[in-house]
C-alpha cells in the first residue's frame, strides 16, 4: 500500500532545507506511520535528492510528523538550477512510499 | 470576552486580489493583513529601487489598495502589511496618493523602517552555517534586512494608524501586532504570544489554510477553487483561536487543511523562531466546531533568543537555459540523444559553466532518475538544460546550443525556447536585537 491511501502531505522550504509534513487522515492510521515512515526509510527513498540528514519531528495528538531534509534543494531555493527549485512537488514522492 | 477577527488577504507578492475585496466586504473584519515578501523579494525590490528611488515596493501594492483601500476605509478596517518591501517609505506615499485619488476624507499611514542593516552588517559576520563571512560577497552584495518584531507595528497601531507598512517583518507578527495592540498582551506573555504567533502563521499563507493548495482528486477534494475564500482568524483576549472564512467563498477549512499550514516551513515544531518568541506547537489540537470553522488551540512559547535574523541578497551567479521538445514513438532515445549532444556543444565550444543540469520534462525533471525509473515511457519529452556562469555573455550561450539542435540535432525537435538571466540569490546571517533600531514615519490626510 502506498502512503497515499492513508496520509497526505505539504512540502515546505527554507534556504537549502526541505520541509515535509505526513498526516494520516484516520487517527487510527497514525501509529503505522510512526513505525513504517522512519527517517532512515525516508532518507533512503530521497537518496538522489537529498544530500543531508533527516530528521523527524513527531505531532501524535494531530496524527501527523514534520520531516526536515537538510541539503535537499540544490543548494537553496534561491539559486537552484532545478525546474521545482522549492522543492514543493517533493510531498508526492513522500506519499509513493510502499508500506505493508 | 473581546475578540478580533482578522483577514490573511495575501499569502504571496503575487496572489489573487478578489479574495481580499471579499474579506473586507463580507469577513466583518477588523484588521486586514498581507504578506507578500517572500525571501528573495527584498534584494530583487532593492534592485528596482537603485534603479528609481520612487519603487522598490510591491508592484501590486497600488492595485491592492485600489480593491480594498475605500472599503477598509469606511468599515474601519485597519490593514496591516510587508509590501513597502525595500521603501516602506515611497510606498506609504503611494498609498496616500491612491487615498487623494479615492476621494477619501481622512486616512494615517504608518511607514515603518529600519529593517534594512546592510550599514550595521559587519564585513566579519558569518554567513549561514558556513562559517564564510559577509565580506566574500564584496560588490555582489546588494542588501541585508533584518527580520522585525511586532513592537514598532504595535507602536504605529497605538499612533492610530489606519494602515501600517512595513518592510521585512517575521511574518506572523503582521498578525501578531493587531492582537497585541488591541488586547494590550505583554511582550513576555510567552503563552499568549506563541498563540498569537500560531494565527499569524495559519494566516500568513493566505488561501493555504483555506483549502488552496490542498486538492488530490479522488482523495482530498476541495470545492471551488476557482472562487477561493481567503481565511479569518477569530482571535480571542485569552488567546483562543478559530480559523474561519466568508460563508459561500470557495475553498474548505478543515482539520486537514489547518493541520498541513500549521506543519507548513515550521521545521521543529516545539520551536519556531520568531523575533517576538520561540513558538511551541507541539502540543496544538484541532477541533472542527462546524463547517469552515476550525478551533486551533494549545500553542505556547519561550522566551525570544535576542538574535535577529537577517536576509542577506547578493548577486550570485548568471544562469542560461535552453528547451526543446519531442514526441512519438521514440521520443525519449531522440531527447535523450539531444541531451548528449548539448553536453558536448558546451564541452567543445567552451561554454565557461560552474554548474549544469539535464532535465528530460516528463520523464526525471522533479524527483531525479532514481524515483522516476520505474514509470512507462511517455508520449512527448521535453529537455532541458541549465547551466549556471560567471556572466550574463556565456549564460545566453546554453540557449543557443539547444537551439542549434533544430538543424543539427536529432528529428522531429521543436518548441524551442531559451532564456537568461542574473541570479539573486539569499543567504542569512544572525544580528544583535539591540543593534537594529526600528523607526517609523506618518503619511496623513484630513488631519
Amino acid at each position: 500500500m502506498k502512503l497515499r491511501e492513508i496520509a497526505h502531505a505539504r512540502a515546505g522550504d527554507k534556504g537549502d532545507i526541505s520541509n515535509l509534513s505526513l498526516i494520516a487522515y484516520r487517527a487510527e492510521d497514525y501509529a503505522l506511520l510512526e513505525k513504517h515512515v522512519t527517517p532512515e526509510r525516508v532518507q533512503a527513498h530521497f537518496k538522489g535528492v537529498v544530500h543531508g540528514g533527516v530528521q523527524r519531528f513527531l505531532l501524535p495528538q494531530l496524527g501527523a510528523m514534520n520531516f526536515v531534509m537538510q541539503h535537499a534543494l540544490g543548494g537553496g531555493v534561491t539559486r537552484s538550477l532545478a525546474l521545482d527549485a522549492h522543492g514543493k512537488s517533493l510531498s508526492s514522492a513522500l506519499l509513493d512510499i510502499d508500506i505493508e | 470576552m473581546k475578540t478580533l477577527r482578522i483577514g490573511g488577504g495575501a499569502g504571496y507578492s503575487g496572489d489573487r486580489i478578489e479574495p481580499a475585496a471579499e474579506l473586507a466586504e463580507h469577513g466583518d473584519i477588523d484588521y486586514l493583513i498581507f504578506e507578500c515578501l517572500a525571501e528573495r523579494t527584498i534584494a530583487l525590490a532593492q534592485q528596482a529601487k537603485m534603479k528609481d528611488p520612487a519603487l522598490g515596493y510591491d508592484p501590486l501594492l497600488e492595485a491592492r489598495m485600489l480593491a480594498v483601500l475605500k472599503t477598509c476605509a469606511e468599515k474601519g478596517i485597519r490593514i496591516v502589511t510587508n509590501m513597502g518591501a525595500a521603501n516602506p517609505l515611497a510606498a506609504a506615499a503611494k498609498i496616500r496618493e491612491i487615498a487623494v485619488s479615492l476621494g477619501l476624507p481622512k486616512l494615517k499611514i504608518a511607514a515603518v523602517v529600519g529593517d534594512d542593516v546592510l550599514e550595521q552588517l559587519h564585513a566579519g559576520d558569518y554567513l549561514d552555517d558556513t562559517g564564510e563571512p559577509v565580506a566574500a560577497l564584496g560588490a555582489r552584495l546588494l542588501s541585508a534586512n533584518a527580520y522585525l518584531g511586532a513592537q514598532p507595528l504595535v507602536d504605529a497601531l497605538a499612533a492610530g494608524a489606519d494602515v501600517v507598512i512595513t518592510g521585512r517583518v517575521a511574518d506572523p507578527a503582521l498578525v501578531l501586532a493587531p492582537l497585541i495592540h488591541s488586547f494590550g498582551w505583554a511582550m513576555d506573555d510567552w503563552q499568549r504570544l506563541g498563540q498569537g504567533t500560531l494565527a499569524g502563521h495559519l494566516l500568513e499563507c493566505a488561501g493555504q489554510v483555506s483549502g488552496g493548495y490542498f486538492a488530490d482528486p479522488g482523495y482530498k477534494d476541495v470545492a471551488n477553487l476557482a472562487r477561493l475564500g481567503f481565511p479569518i482568524a477569530v482571535v480571542g483576549e485569552d488567546g483562543s483561536l478559530e480559523i474561519t472564512k466568508v460563508a459561500g467563498s470557495g475553498g474548505s477549512i478543515n482539520t486537514a487543511t489547518c493541520t498541513e499550514q500549521l506543519i507548513y516551513e515550521i521545521h521543529d515544531p516545539a520551536a519556531y523562531q520568531t523575533p517576538d518568541v520561540v513558538a511551541d506547537f507541539s502540543q496544538v489540537t484541532m477541533t472542527q466546531l462546524g463547517p469552515d470553522r476550525v478551533a486551533v488551540s494549545g500553542a505556547t512559547g519561550h522566551p525570544k533568543s535576542g538574535m535577529l535574523k537577517v536576509s542577506v541578497g547578493y548577486i550570485d551567479s548568471y544562469v542560461g537555459e535552453g528547451q526543446i521538445s519531442y514526441a512519438g514513438s521514440g521520443a525519449l532515445a531522440r531527447a535523450t540523444l539531444a541531451q548528449d549532444i548539448v553536453a558536448e556543444r558546451l564541452q567543445l565550444t567552451g561554454v565557461a559553466l560552474t554548474e549544469v543540469r539535464y532535465d528530460l520534462l516528463g520523464v526525471n525533471a522533479i524527483h531525479g532518475l532514481e524515483l522516476a525509473a520505474q514509470a512507462a515511457e511517455p508520449y512527448e519529452v521535453r529537455l532541458r538544460v541549465t547551466g549556471r556562469t560567471d556572466s550574463m555573455r556565456e549564460a545566453v550561450r546554453v540557449g543557443n546550443e539547444v537551439e542549434t539542435l533544430y538543424t543539427c540535432g536529432p528529428a522531429g525537435g521543436g518548441g524551442v525556447t531559451k532564456s537568461s538571466r542574473e541570479v539573486v540569490a539569499i543567504r542569512s546571517t544572525l544580528l544583535e536585537a539591540a543593534q537594529v533600531k526600528p523607526a517609523i514615519h506618518f503619511e496623513e490626510i484630513g488631519s
